[in-house]
């Protein structure tokens, strides 16, 4: 019984934290895009538009839940559901680093190691197409219906490389479970190379890395892959006739897909927890390191108003700042706080990727993005998948 | 445990194989045979099948019924039509239906032997890696000639794809 | 709570297995009788495979041995060429007679 307790408590923090992201994450897509477009972005609600989320959130609650007339409503209902369940329940197989030992309780930060971890996630990311085709398919309008098959014929498209590409370092590694996998890559090569599998020998997988990378854009219909939403040819896509909480349920599910496929790439080529160089050149120091430099920012732009309220704003964050750069010299904390801030920071690179990609790129137009599926990815992660075989087989 | 399990996926198993037969649209049939599909995947787990399992998501679940709901919502070309004269049909087939499954339910609880229990866990040979070594060891001339099959099957969906008929 | 009885509570037997892949067969074999959609006709096909594939994972389990798991993923890739084909000929059929009954699809009929 005990262990049910302690899942209980595991995946009520999990899905906490998960939520807060995914709020917060749009609030940061909004932010960093406007930087790159010239602009402020949200700012009104809170300071510096920190409680925009919390708004966005009351909105969609509160707002009219719209029935279309002529749609099929079981499927109409059942899609965002779907959609959302498969975007969700990838993260209980995501390691988020070592182990937690609070006295007696000793637990490993992740929900359940599954020794088929990996396939299970490319199992889950094939069952989420059902929630976009239906729900285009169950609007009853033409442009939903486009986006829906635009949407299936993408993902089937893509799932393709991404198995190839995700392939390559498994046969290197040896194992399909993501705990395991990420022990496969610790250990430095010269003393400070990490042995991550986009440095790992006998291939290294950057090729892979970067075809997971872009298949990953189309999978989860981000920019410059978002045809089944693309505003200006199909008004929303397959979530034209949604509104309120049912549309929220697909922007969180884009949203839980980003993340789960940044922590994917994370655990599979960038090494998950282990850190970028060894302990011994000091590379414990670096969350401290930066944590304060973020507070002498903080205090030396409240010193240096720009705008009236930055005055009580910006020095709180650096005293916040200051806190959490203390937290992590504290050493049985830090034990459990360093793994963690390593792969956050991972999947944080990546997610801000996404961002600044969406905020550059334009978007494909739909035989592009076909073509470059099937005539320039697919023989590529073909050639990676074999040439890395070969090399596994010689070594 | 196992037992539950099994009866609570056996049950949705078999309710959606039911609305598989009984709907007229072929999409809420393709999504019931998906819920069959889904809850298969978990009997295979309480099997020790973890490899075939995962295999049935993602080859039958979420490639082969997505290719199936890819043509439904293409062609759109909406439920079935009352058939004129076999209204009788399904009235006289469902009884002999439940007789036939009865029967052989019967025959398989006869000849099955009495000891036969299934528990999680008993079964270790499922894992992506012992059915590798038995594939690629004892069956890889089969495993060929279906690489085979599926190239031919390429070739003639395009085929079929391309070809117009006069 | 009152015990469950030990029938539900234990392990499944395994002719549990085998009765759920008889039923979900005869269902397969009952919608390709029934129906006259070409997809749910294909689809209850595929049905039966899963119920085949069902059976062959049970036997597997008996028998201590993976060899079933193999022959169910032979039938995986053998329903997925089948289905490629299968619906390149719906399409093709539905292009030339804007129809999936077969009923209707009877040019070699008389």
């Amino acid at each position: 019984m005990n262990f049910l307790i302690l899942s209980l408590i595991k995946a009520a923090v999990v899905a906490f934290v998960l939520m807060t992201t995914l709020a917060y994450l749009q609030w940061i897509e909004r932010k960093v895009i406007a930087h790159i477009q010239l602009r402020v972005g949200p700012r009104r609600v809170g300071p510096h538009g920190l409680l925009q989320p919390l708004a966005d959130v009351i909105k969609l609650l509160t707002k009219e839940d719209l029935l279309p007339s002529h749609v099929n409503k079981v499927f109409y209902f059942l899609a965002p559901f779907i959609a959302v369940f498969f975007a969700l329940i990838a993260i209980s197989v995501i390691p988020f680093g070592t182990e937690v030992n609070l006295g007696p309780v000793h637990t490993a930060m992740q929900l359940t190691d599954l020794n088929i971890g990996v396939l299970f996630i490319l199992g889950l990311s094939g069952m989420g197409v059902y929630g976009v085709a239906l729900a285009g398919w169950a609007s009853n309008n033409k442009y939903a219906l486009l986006g829906g098959l635009r949407s299936s014929a993408q993902m089937i498209s893509y799932e393709l490389p991404t198995a190839l590409a995700i392939a390559a370092p498994l046969l290197m590694l040896n194992t399909l479970s993501f705990r395991q996998l990420v022990e496969a890559q610790s250990g430095y090569y010269l003393g400070f190379i990490p042995r991550w599998t986009i440095f790992q020998g006998p291939v290294p997988q950057l090729v892979s890395f970067i075809l997971f990378g872009i298949a990953a854009f189309a999978e989860t219909n981000r920019v410059p892959f978002d045809l089944p939403e693309a505003e200006n040819e199909l008004v929303a896509g397959f979530h034209t006739e949604y509104s309120s909480m049912k549309f929220a349920a697909f922007f969180m599910a884009e949203y839980a897909n980003m993340v789960t496929v940044s922590c994917v790439a994370t655990l599979l080529f960038l090494g998950g927890w282990q850190p970028l160089w060894p302990a011994q050149y000091g590379s414990n120091f670096l969350p401290t390191a930066m944590f304060l430099a973020g507070a002498a920012l903080c205090f030396y732009h409240g010193f240096h108003p720009a705008r009236s309220f930055d005055r009580i704003t910006l020095p709180a964050a650096g005293v916040v700042f200051l806190g959490i750069a203390v937290v992590f010299l504290i050493p049985p904390v830090a034990a459990v706080l360093l793994p963690l801030f390593w792969f956050a920071a991972k999947v944080g690179f990546i997610l801000f990727v996404y961002i600044w990609v969406r905020g550059t790129l334009p978007r494909f137009r739909y035989d592009q993005l076909m073509r470059f599926a099937w005539t320039f990815m697919f023989p590529v992660a073909v050639a990676n998948l074999f040439l890395t075989g070969l090399a596994v087989a010689l070594s | 445990m196992d037992s539950i399990l099994f009866l609570i996926f056996a049950a949705i198993a078999v309710g959606c194989g039911l609305n598989l037969v009984l709907q007229t649209h072929p999409i809420s049939s393709a999504l019931s045979l998906v819920g069959v599909m889904g809850s298969l995947a978990v009997l295979y787990l309480l099997l020790g099948g973890e490899f075939i399992a995962m295999a049935q998501l993602i080859v039958y679940a979420g490639a082969i019924m997505v290719l199936f709901i890819f043509v439904i919502m293409l062609l759109n070309a909406g439920g079935e039509r009352r058939g004129r004269k076999r209204l009788w049909a399904p009235w006289a087939g469902a009884p002999m239906v439940a007789a036939i499954i009865g029967i052989g339910a019967y025959l398989i609880q006869r000849a099955a032997p009495r000891t036969a229990e299934v528990t999680f866990g008993a079964f270790q040979h499922g894992n992506p890696s012992d059915i590798g070594t038995n594939l690629f060891e004892n069956y890889v001339l089969p495993f060929e000639i279906t690489s085979i099959l599926i190239l031919i099957a390429i070739v003639g969906a395009i085929v079929l794809a391309r070809k117009e008929i006069e | 709570m009152p015990p469950l009885p030990a029938v539900i509570h234990g392990p499944a037997p395994l002719s549990w297995y085998l009765i759920l892949s008889a039923v979900l067969f005869a269902l397969g074999a009952a919608g390709f009788l029934f129906r006259r959609n070409i997809i749910t006709v294909f689809m209850s096909i595929e049905l039966m495979l899963n119920a085949v594939n069902l059976s062959f994972i049970a036997f597997s389990y008996k028998l201590g041995r993976n060899d079933g798991h193999i022959f169910s993923f032979f039938v995986m890739v053998v329903a997925a060429a089948e289905a490629a084909v299968g619906l390149a000929i719906i399409l093709t059929v539905f292009k030339n007679r804007q129809t999936l009954e077969i009923d209707e699809v009877s040019s070699l009929k008389n």
